[in-house]
């Protein structure tokens, strides 16, 4: 098999002085969607925020495309083509969808036949286009903070939760659009709602207590519901 | 942008609903505008003369221009990287020495009988002011800001200390005796139309505020750096998981923070027509009143806020000088009673 795209070995995260990751082991090959699961406090969030470099890692190593970015600053790690989609979905709400989307595409202009396949997966961005980001609802913000992480092309995206407080209806189209992307870019999505992230993963991971207590391929665990109920308990269903 | 189909257009994917969205309706927030509007009417019957009246507006705007030179930096600075910089004032002291230096030598041009002659004094003047304030303000986030990053305690200290520090440096370069900074030829005097006069220096504070504020806005509204700096303020983290640099950013922001804070200085300067190392003191009572008022990082309230602070200081002044200053913490306080972040609050995460 080729060389992982994303390796943690070992990786922990201090929070002030709480001790939140305590050996995370995690590692995703090239293409697909990996999606962490894990109950709530699990530690899931700050893995992401870990590998963006938002929390530096106190011992561990973290390599992704073949180089060490463990304790990088944050703008480098996003330079390294790792985009993220925070839970907060983290939309700047003063300026308006295009702005949002101008300072997310870094690199060079935005690229109109992109743009035009980003309003293919998400048509209501270019209803609201020269809208605040701030005065649109839920659903409109999360695909904003997805449009926006793949304004350009990425490596690899973090996705934190996107189907969190979100109508069932916007959760149907994002499901499509997350199909097609995994066709370009590999994924870690973090999702408590399983029925979302079992139609959508490839591989799975479990986290519980800071450590990666799982990991195998999403059928594997869908077809096995005495490793569900042990793996995740009651509290995913419950979650959505 | 070429976009042949509409999303109505197109039909939706199969299996998958149907989304009514409607065009969120966007309020633009015109109240606070109305403030120093209704402030002005208002004091109108209490100052009872109509031209004195006009007098105090047009002396208050020229103030509020020279609160808002140096509060402009101030909130951005706040608004970006939660830096609390009570050092602030020296560049004001800073600019206004520069400026005074640099007009010693063209003491021809600020005599002669020329507006050419004079402004040209001026501009140099205050270019001066403005590159030395601001290469000031670089050394300054290096050696005292960047080490307190985060630590409010830290920087309320340190960022006095370094106000002390500087206006002692002052005292040494140019002495500890008040200066007299005195007004070019044609700047002095005032046009007079009947019975009301615009005193000319006034005039040009408020049309270099105002080109400032326009420029400012174009800058925050349409370049890709100002949009940054307004992402900033709103949320840092992001900006970096974008892959920004906002050190870099703020570093920006804090020298053209420090220079308009030198602009600032010298036109109070002007204004005053003396100068002491202490003369931002006075300024930035009312400075650190504007910026609460208008909303932390937030430029445009900051610029409301200017105007309101100084119609209210003077015309207090003139009614009932004993509450000038208390006037407009009361300002503050009923401001924050309405709107807890301001006039304008600024979406932080
Ligand atoms: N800023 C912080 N300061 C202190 N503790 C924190 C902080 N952020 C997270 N934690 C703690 O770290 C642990 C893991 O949090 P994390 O947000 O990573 O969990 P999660 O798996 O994402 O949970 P959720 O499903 O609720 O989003 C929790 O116990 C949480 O309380
Ligand atoms: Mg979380």
């Amino acid at each position: 098999m080729a060389e992982d795209l994303l390796r943690l070995e070992g990786v922990h995260t201090h929070i002030g002085q709480y001790h939140i990751l305590q050996g995370v082991d995690l590692a995703l090959p090239r293409g697909g969607i990996t999606v962490l699961l894990g109950r709530n406090g699990a530690g899931k969030t700050t893995t992401l925020r870990t590998i963006m470099g938002l929390w530096k890692p106190s011992a561990g190593t973290i390599g992704f495309d073949g180089r060490a970015i463990g304790g990088l600053p944050t703008p480098d790690i996003a330079r390294a083509g790792i985009a993220y989609v925070p839970e907060t979905m983290a939309v700047f709400a003063d300026l308006t969808v295009r702005e949002n989307m101008v300072l997310a595409a870094r690199d060079a202009p935005l690229d109109g036949a992109r743009l035009d396949w980003i309003f293919r997966l998400f048509p209501a961005l270019k209803k609201f286009w020269q809208v605040p980001a701030g005065v649109l609802s839920g659903g409109q913000k999360q695909m904003l903070a997805i449009a926006r992480a793949i304004a350009e092309p990425r490596t690899l995206l973090l996705i934190d939760e996107p189907t969190k407080g979100i109508a069932p209806a916007i959760i149907e189209a994002m499901i499509g659009a997350f199909d097609e992307l995994k066709r370009e870019t590999t994924i870690l999505l973090v999702e408590q709602n399983f029925r979302f992230a079992a139609s959508l993963g490839d591989r799975v991971a479990v986290m519980d207590d800071g450590r990666v207590v799982h990991r195998g391929a999403m059928a594997d665990l869908v077809a096995d519901e005495a490793l569900q109920a042990r793996l995740l308990g009651l509290s995913l269903d419950t979650h959505q | 942008m070429s976009a042949p189909a509409s999303p109505s257009a197109s039909p939706p994917p199969a299996g998958r609903a149907v989304i009514v969205e409607t065009l969120p309706r966007v309020k633009t927030d015109f109240l606070p505008v109305l403030l120093p509007l209704g402030l002005a009417l208002a004091a109108l019957p209490l100052v009872g003369n109509a031209s004195t009246w006009v007098t105090l507006t047009v002396a208050a705007l020229a103030m509020g221009m020279m609160i808002y030179l140096v509060a402009s930096g101030l909130t951005l600075v706040f608004g970006l990287m939660d830096v609390l910089n009570f050092g602030h004032g020296a560049f004001i002291a800073i600019g206004a020495y520069i400026a005074l230096t640099v007009l010693g030598p063209l003491s021809g041009w600020v005599q002669a009988d020329s507006l050419g002659l004079n402004l040209s004094a001026l501009g140099l003047a205050a270019l001066a002011a403005m590159i030395g304030t601001g290469l000031l303000g670089w050394a300054f986030e290096r050696l005292i800001i960047m080490p307190v990053y985060g630590q409010h305690l830290k920087q309320i200290l340190i960022t006095m200390g370094g106000l002390i520090v500087a206006e002692q440096m002052i005292h040494v370069i140019w002495g500890g005796d008040q200066k007299a900074m005195a007004l070019p030829t044609a700047l002095r005097g005032a046009f007079v139309f009947g019975d009301i006069a615009l005193e000319k220096f006034r005039l040009l504070a408020v049309a270099v505020g105002l080109v400032v504020f326009a420029v400012m806005m174009l800058v925050l509204n349409r370049s890709k750096i100002g949009l940054l700096i307004r992402a900033g303020v709103e949320n840092a983290e992001m900006v970096e998981a974008l892959g920004y640099r906002i050190r870099r950013l703020f570093v920006g922001v804090f020298i053209v923070g420090s220079g308009l804070a030198g602009l600032g200085g010298v036109m109070w300067a002007l204004y005053r027509e003396t100068l002491t190392a202490a003369i931002g003191g006075d300024l930035m009572v009312l400075v650190f009143i504007v910026i609460i008022v208008g909303g932390l990082g937030s430029v445009g309230g900051c610029f409301l806020g200017s105007v309101l602070v100084a119609l209210l200081a003077n015309y207090t002044a003139f009614l009932v000088p004993k509450v000038a200053l208390a006037s407009n913490i009361l300002l503050m306080v009923a401001i924050l009673m309405w709107r807890p972040q301001g006039l304008y609050p600024v979406a932080k995460r």
